[in-house]
């Protein structure tokens, strides 16, 4: 039989609840960025909480790079239709017009393009003033320094030194027209407690997180999965079958998948619990040069 | 931990090995703490060792580390730099300081830690005390071969005020003064005479060297003197308790919740106490009592809550509670005042200005709020209490605060939820400053309202005529005064019924104490604004013809009369020209230093964002301009 929350984890649920009721009472037009993965479904779980018996009182908003993984869509359509809340979907069409993609393009391009300028994008025409996003202080150096409450001026510039203090659990949510708030429920939560609590709240999660043998190429160290025709072969690569995992969900030609055996919650949290290796180890976006999250924040990525 | 054992000698699944590890996390505690102290006495260094000495850090991060701390300007040669697994920021690298708090977790077998990076340097003070806000415990660090200095005192003096009661004193550095126990005491003994009238309840003074190792997670070698506990020992056992839930109730409402028809309750956060469904419950400000029908969670309706759940309440009574009150139990009355005492930590560049509005949010409740009066500033050296009229960045002052609307609220030290806030600023929206309630105060309570039953519109009806205030701003020398002499002649001419308040005039009474300083400025206009509106309450046209250099004493103007009341009328002169007509001789005198704090010389003006009227006097004549002034009043319906 399972156990019930701890108290810590009862305290973290608690906390990021008051800050999502916070951001619904004091914002106009907020939204909850959705990007599929693990932390997303938890935000999600705790939306269906802050709110209850209502319903999150904003819509979901999934900005969709085109290069997701085909499970990661399906599991995203069927999560929102399971819990009867509003999924919105934007895509940067120019970019799709354009051919924007992370094989001929690069990560740093496609990533600018169809995440930041996308975002940009959905926020200029719902005229959205704040977003939930899913991003932890454990993930990365620069998001440790990340407030809860992450202000961002009319071009979605976010400037470190330029910060709002947040003393005990006072926000200042004040934006003038055209600026936004990014808020972040899950700062204080470690990769560790949101697998813990997904298994003890039995939150679905998408299938690519569970090992299963699936067609790979390794590519500088990465094992990139094959998950349609449009990832280019490159000379002497045969993709082959390996039993492999996801730790993190991002476009399917820049995150790389780790061989395990974990197939359940339990051994996933067994395997991180062992684990040496950083969350965002897979990620290629984050290795273009130090310091490119930061860059990447400071020009409005999330 | 025998728990564990066991089980996990009589299963192997994961499931069971995973369950025995919840059980035995159930058992370890949770410790918020900062480290603090003054720029390079190595508090990243300390926090990298913890979480390095820890077995924390990644292999993958370790190798980014390893590889950074080889640059140039690195100062640590073939060592591996651990600050560089806490600084973030490129900034910070650059700088070599840290700039922003940071947030750690780690855990070791007895806790679970949630470490605040907090920077030492003056400048980031601000972002010291935000750190503080949120940790139950305080590492304080001091250079070895510094000792105590100013910054040490200020984030002592902030620890305590921010209601810590816990520290530990790490003396750094002990390798670079060859582990001297007699320095390490002369320090230790330094601080402690200081920190005294703090009233710390305890200080655990440890002997490290956060770069060698010495005394962060293992005893040192170097120091056979030294019999205390290690840093990561003491962190691990200090009791620090934080649980409210024995003090008296109290719940902020955040969220009205109402899906449909059939269901009416409201959301919040516990802050104090506990409560059941069929107690009896007071929301104020109201004062309406009612009895809580059931405590609606998503997992269920809960028999109890209590400090820190976040819930949803809904009362057997029909009663309208909206955010922004707070309910508590009838035993235990919060103060319901709109004037309050508070100690005020100042964050901004821009200094704390007596009578300048802000925004202050406290819990879920926002209003307008003044500083009435600033009662004495805290010297953070010595602790003595200093006569001043404003508070600079990094300052601590105990003020007198007045609110637009009564606020709920209690002594910080009763319950740093209900009693603290923040201020900010109306126009940059920046926090401005952090405050702590000392207590609500009686004249509030005191001094009531009269109601008077002749109203503005029944003295405005008689004249016949719609009372507003023109408030004309621009430089000294733009020409307020001389367009305002024309308006009023032709109002008065027409019959209208009207008042001229007018800047040099009224310095020579209402406002004769005071001088040219921001504070006194801000002042001046507060004064002559609430004359306005009394004018304004009088029924008549009101022109007021002063530079008023600052947007927000404006705004403030403008928000103390009523909708379409105020039209703000910008004299727009450019400085040359003022200069060249200086029709007092004062641009003359300022440009001689012979007068300080001149508008546009040595003070600054903040031009009108969005003013009702732009004059330009550079081409037309002031009778042409107040005959503009005149078609506007016509348009608005005024005359």
């Amino acid at each position: 039989m399972k156990q019930v929350l701890s108290s810590y984890l009862r305290q973290l649920e608690a906390e990021s609840i008051y800050i999502m009721r916070e951001v619904a009472a004091e914002f106009r037009n907020p939204v909850m960025l959705y990007s599929i993965g693990k932390d997303s479904a938890v935000l999600l779980h705790l939306a269906m909480k802050a709110f209850y018996p209502g319903k999150p009182p904003f819509p979901l908003l999934h900005v969709d790079t085109t290069w997701k993984f085909k499970e990661m869509i399906a599991f995203r359509d069927a999560e929102a239709k399971r819990l009867g809340v509003d999924l919105m979907v934007h895509i940067n069409e120019e970019g799709v017009r354009n051919g924007i993609s992370p094989i001929t393009h690069g990560s740093a391009l496609h990533t600018d393009i169809m995440k930041t300028e996308a975002l940009k994008q959905a926020f200029a025409k719902y005229g959205f003033d704040a977003a939930f996003g899913g991003a932890r202080r454990d993930e990365e150096k620069s998001r440790a320094k990340e407030r809860i409450y992450s202000f961002r001026n009319a071009s979605h510039n976010w400037d470190p030194k330029r910060q709002r203090p947040e003393l005990w659990h006072l926000a200042n949510t004040k934006v003038n027209p055209g600026e936004s708030m990014r808020v972040f429920p899950l700062s204080n939560w470690t990769e560790l407690d949101v697998w813990t609590y997904i298994y003890l709240e039995d939150i679905p999660v998408v299938p690519l997180y569970f090992a299963k043998e699936r067609p790979v190429v390794e590519r500088d160290g990465t094992l990139i999965m094959v998950d349609d025709d449009r990832l280019p072969l490159e000379e002497g690569e045969t993709p082959q079958m390996r039993k492999v995992r996801f730790r993190t969900l991002g476009c399917y030609p820049l995150t790389g998948a780790i061989e395990s055996e974990a197939t359940t919650l339990p051994e996933i949290i067994e395997e991180l619990v062992a684990s040496r290796h950083s969350e965002r180890q897979g990620r290629v976006i984050d290795h273009d040069q130090v310091g490119s999250m930061e860059k990447k924040k400071q020009e409005g990525y999330f | 931990m025998a728990r564990l054992s066991v089980v996990g000698d009589t299963n192997d699944s994961a499931s069971d090995r995973l369950a025995a590890r919840l059980v035995a996390e159930e058992d370890r505690g949770l410790l918020r703490f900062l480290t603090c102290g003054s720029v390079d006495d190595g508090k990243s260094t300390l926090i990298g060792r913890l979480l390095y000495d820890s077995q924390l850090v990644f292999e993958d991060q370790l190798k980014n580390v390893q590889k950074e701390s080889k640059r140039p300007n690195s100062t640590m040669g073939a060592e591996i730099d651990l600050s560089l697994l806490v600084d973030g920021l490129q900034a910070e690298r650059e700088q070599g300081i840290t700039i922003d708090v940071a947030y750690r977790y780690f855990a070791t077998p007895r806790r679970k830690f949630i470490v605040a990076d907090t920077p030492g340097h003056v400048q980031y003070t601000r972002n010291m005390a935000t750190g503080a806000s949120n940790c139950d415990f305080g590492v304080l660090l001091i250079d070895a071969r510094q000792g105590v200095l100013t910054q040490t005192r200020r984030h002592a003096c902030i620890l305590s005020l921010l209601g810590i009661k816990k520290v530990a004193l790490a003396v750094n550095k002990m390798d670079l003064i060859d582990f001297d126990q007699e320095r390490f005491q002369a320090i230790v003994d330094d601080f402690t005479a200081f920190a005294e009238p703090l009233g710390f309840e305890s200080i655990e003074a440890i002997p490290v060297s956060a770069l060698k190792g010495d005394n962060v997670t293992a005893p040192s070698a170097h120091m056979h003197w030294y019999h205390g506990p290690t840093l990561l020992g003491h962190l691990e056992t200090v009791e620090v308790s934080r649980s409210r839930d024995k003090d008296p109730f109290r719940f902020p409402v955040q969220w009205v919740n109402r899906p449909h028809l059939d269901f009416r309750g409201v959301s919040g956060t516990v802050a104090g106490g506990r409560i059941a469904p069929g107690d009896e419950v007071v929301i104020h400000p109201s004062g309406k009592r009612v009895h809580v029908a059931r405590i609606v969670t998503a997992d269920g309706d809960l028999d109890v809550a209590q400090e820190g759940d976040a819930v949803t309440l809904t009362f057997a009574e029909e009663v309208d509670a909206s955010r922004g009150d707070v309910i508590t139990t009838p035993d235990s009355e919060p103060s319901v005042a709109d004037q309050l005492a508070s100690k005020i930590i100042w964050f901004d560049e821009e200094a704390m200005l007596p009578g300048r509005n802000y925004t202050i949010r406290c819990g879920t409740q926002s209003a307008t709020a003044t500083v009435s009066s600033l009662k004495y500033k805290l010297n953070v050296d010595n602790l003595d209490h200093v006569a001043g009229k404003t508070l600079e960045m990094n300052e601590v002052g105990l003020c007198n605060l007045s609110m637009t609307k009564p606020l709920v609220f209690d002594p910080y030290g009763d319950n740093p939820e209900t009693g603290s806030f923040i201020l900010i600023d109306r126009f940059t929206n920046a926090t401005v400053a952090a405050g702590m309630v000392e207590f609500g105060l009686r004249r509030a309570t005191n001094v009531k309202w009269q109601e008077l039953s002749v109203d503005k519109s029944s003295r405005a009806g008689l004249k016949g005529q719609k009372p507003c205030v023109l408030w004309f701003t621009g430089l000294s020398g733009s020409g307020k005064s001389t367009i305002a002499n024309a308006l009023e002649k032709r109002l008065h001419a027409l019959g209208r019924h009207t008042y001229m308040l007018d800047g040099d005039n009224i310095r020579h009474g209402l406002n004769k104490d005071l001088g040219f300083t921001d504070a006194d400025r801000v002042e001046n206009i507060r004064r002559v604004a609430e004359a306005a509106r009394l004018f304004v309450d009088a029924g008549l046209i009101v022109m007021v013809s002063f530079i008023s250099p600052f947007r927000s004493e404006r705004r403030m103007a403008r928000d103390l009369v009523g909708e379409g009341e105020f039209i703000e009328i910008y004299v727009d002169t450019p400085l040359e020209v003022c200069e060249a007509r200086d029709p007092k001789g004062l641009y003359r005198k300022a440009r001689a230093g012979l007068i300080k704090n001149f508008t546009g010389i040595d003070s600054s003006y903040e031009r009108p964002e969005s003013p009702e009227l732009d004059l330009n006097t550079s081409e037309l004549t002031p009778e042409v301009l107040a005959e503009r002034v005149l078609e506007e009043l016509r348009r608005r319906d005024v005359v």
